[in-house]
């Protein structure tokens, strides 16, 4: 990776969280799990994808799925980045004129299908990968899952049939950031140890700083990172990353800021105060 | 030609179908060979099944799936209704033994809820074929067509030669105007016999085969409701959000009444047994059907 690329990646990832905290206010998101996975899904985009705002409905694009659909901020923050969706849309968080919710929607550019119920996109995934190899085509298919995702049977149910199909063209990156709605992941359902409960499954795992460009290429490239096997990348993250107020916190998992706090967030990002937040946090979505 | 005939004609056709099952091979068994790249099995797997069809279909293909009626749309409920039904893809789910045909599995593998969930979900349509020659003679339409759709599975002996079939169409068996027997599925065997014998009491009879209960033929039940003066739905189903449901939508819908006794499970599984054990048991016969129907007509004449 050059100097440039990685300047590059950190002012996108920058601006990706921005909007993010902007969509934060005007009733909020889900703003820690967000913010966990946005260098993941810059990184993919920007480097890793083949696919490009011509090749959106090319058949041999590379496909990407957002299982944890609730980190869709992210999602359409990088989109904005990329060209693919105006800035000024983001505006439209919420409101009815528009597809912009706190889940995915495949009206906008770049979203292969719509989630939110968690579980459901790995065996999507698996189904266009499938496909990709009876048709004997080259793309990647990448999916993005939570690691409270895992709590889910059909998640583990969806693994052994990948493997059992040798579904190599498949990689999963598991937003590792260790917490679950409301509890951290090890105090509720531990997952640990992760990488030997999925390579017992037959995938084949490598774990990566999921914040760090440099080491998330050197990881990315090896895929597929064995012949016929998936690959799974467990991606260490932390909730609320690049925002001390939040980071690592149980209780900011879904906020709704109001516009003050948004101002002093986006201060705080920048490093030049920390915020004060006084916002009521929601925690039963 | 066989359901297994079929299925290969299509792929042979063309190769956007995709034959999947979650372990239940008995509706393609012997064709597996033949369609090796058109043919998933994913083990027993159902919400993983219909989650791969689904990304097949985002990938251009057309899955039929397969499994038993009750873990198909009950286990993977929420896979149908959020993946199949919210993007309104072309997913053909295929439940084996609904309903009666069950028989001796027990409550566990009674599917007498299927038409009333399926058809809760928005683009989702549902076949209830009425014997296997009414099934052959709807599966290519239902499979070409660009909607989901759920069939009912039943390759039982046909007792008659069926008329061609319309998606959102039923079929008429006579014009009599004293009894309509409005029924889907496999008890369509017992409404024709019932038919017959009250036809042979004096009583006049239409048969009305639904076929799909989603589209639903509203015209062909409303001129029943105009032109008779009993109404009686059989169903192996329950009660609620089945046949009868369906019949007092239609009549609500246009402000209308009518006399109707139906024959369906009241909210309580059946008896598990023979297939024939059970109809006596439960009173879904030919003989039951024209007892019950005798004696309501004399109340609503």
């Amino acid at each position: 990776m050059t100097k440039e690329q990685l300047t590059e990646l950190e002012s996108s990832a920058l601006r990706v969280r921005e909007h993010i905290i902007r969509m934060s206010g005007r009733g909020g998101c889900f703003i820690g799990a967000s913010l966990s996975c946005a260098d993941l899904i810059v990184y993919l985009y920007k480097i890793f994808l083949n696919i490009s705002k011509e090749t959106l409905n090319d058949p041999n694009r590379d496909y990407f799925f957002l299982s944890k659909g609730h980190d869709v901020p992210a999602l359409y923050g990088t989109y904005v980045e990329l060209g693919w969706l105006e800035e000024e849309r983001l505006k439209n968080h919420l409101k009815t004129n528009d597809f912009i919710y706190w889940h995915p929607n495949k009206n906008i550019p770049g979203i292969e299908f719509h989630s939110g119920s968690l579980g459901h996109n790995l065996s999507v995934a698996m189904g266009v990968a499938y496909d990709c190899y009876l048709r004997r085509q080259k793309n990647k298919v990448v999916v993005v899952v939570g690691d409270g995702e895992l709590n889910e049977g059909s998640m583990w149910e969806a693994m052994l049939v990948a493997s059992a199909y040798k579904l190599d063209n498949l990689l999963i990156v598991v937003d590792r950031n260790q917490f679950q709605a409301n509890m951290q992941t090890e105090d509720l359902i531990p997952l640990e140890p992760l990488d030997k409960k999925l390579e017992a499954f037959g995938l084949k795992t490598e774990t990566v700083d999921g914040h760090n460009f440099e080491a998330m290429e050197k990881v990315f490239l090896k895929f597929p990172f064995e012949k016929e096997k998936v690959s799974v990348v467990i991606a260490n993250t932390i909730r609320g990353k690049g925002l001390p107020s939040i980071e690592r916190r149980a209780d900011r998992w879904f906020v709704n800021f109001n516009e003050e706090e948004v101002e002093q967030l986006l201060k705080e990002l920048h490093g030049q105060t920390i915020a004060k937040i006084t916002s009521e946090t929601i925690t039963a979505r | 030609m066989t359901y297994e005939e079929i299925l290969l004609e299509l792929i042979n056709k063309d190769d956007r179908f995709i034959v999947m099952t979650s372990e239940n091979r008995a509706a393609m068994r012997n064709i597996t060979s033949k369609i090796k790249n058109n043919f998933i099995d994913t083990g027993i797997t159902e919400q993983t099944m219909i989650g791969m069809a689904v990304g097949l279909s985002l990938h251009g293909r057309t899955p039929i799936v397969h499994a038993l009626a009750t873990f198909l749309t009950m286990r993977a409920f929420e896979f149908i209704r959020t993946d199949v039904g919210i993007a309104n893809l072309p997913v053909k789910i295929v439940g084996a033994v609904p309903g009666f045909l069950s028989d001796g599995n027990g409550p566990t593998h009674q599917a007498i809820e299927d038409v009333s969930i399926m058809r809760g979900i928005p683009n989702v349509n549902v076949f209830c074929p009425a014997d296997e020659d009414d099934m052959l003679k709807g599966l290519t339409k239902i499979f070409t067509s660009s909607s989901p759709f759920y069939i009912r599975y039943n390759n039982t002996k046909p007792v008659v030669e069926h008329n061609e079939f319309e998606i959102g169409k039923a079929e008429v068996w006579g014009d009599g105007k004293d009894v309509a027997i409005l029924v889907y599925g496999f008890l369509f065997r017992e409404a024709f016999k019932a038919k017959e014998i009250l036809e042979s009491k004096g009583v006049s009879i239409r048969l009305i085969n639904i076929r799909t209960p989603k589209p639903i033929d509203e015209e062909t039940i409303l001129k029943a409701v105009d032109e008779c003066k009993l109404l009686v739905t059989v169903e192996d189903h329950f009660i609620t959000g089945g046949l009868f449901s369906i019949l007092a939508e239609v009549l609500l819908r246009n402000r209308k009444t009518a006399n109707v006794l139906p024959f369906a499970l009241m909210d309580k599984w059946f008896k598990p047994g023979l297939l024939n054990d059970v109809l006596e048991y439960e009173g879904f016969t030919a003989e039951k059907i024209t007892e019950k129907t005798m004696k309501q007509l004399a109340l609503s004449i």
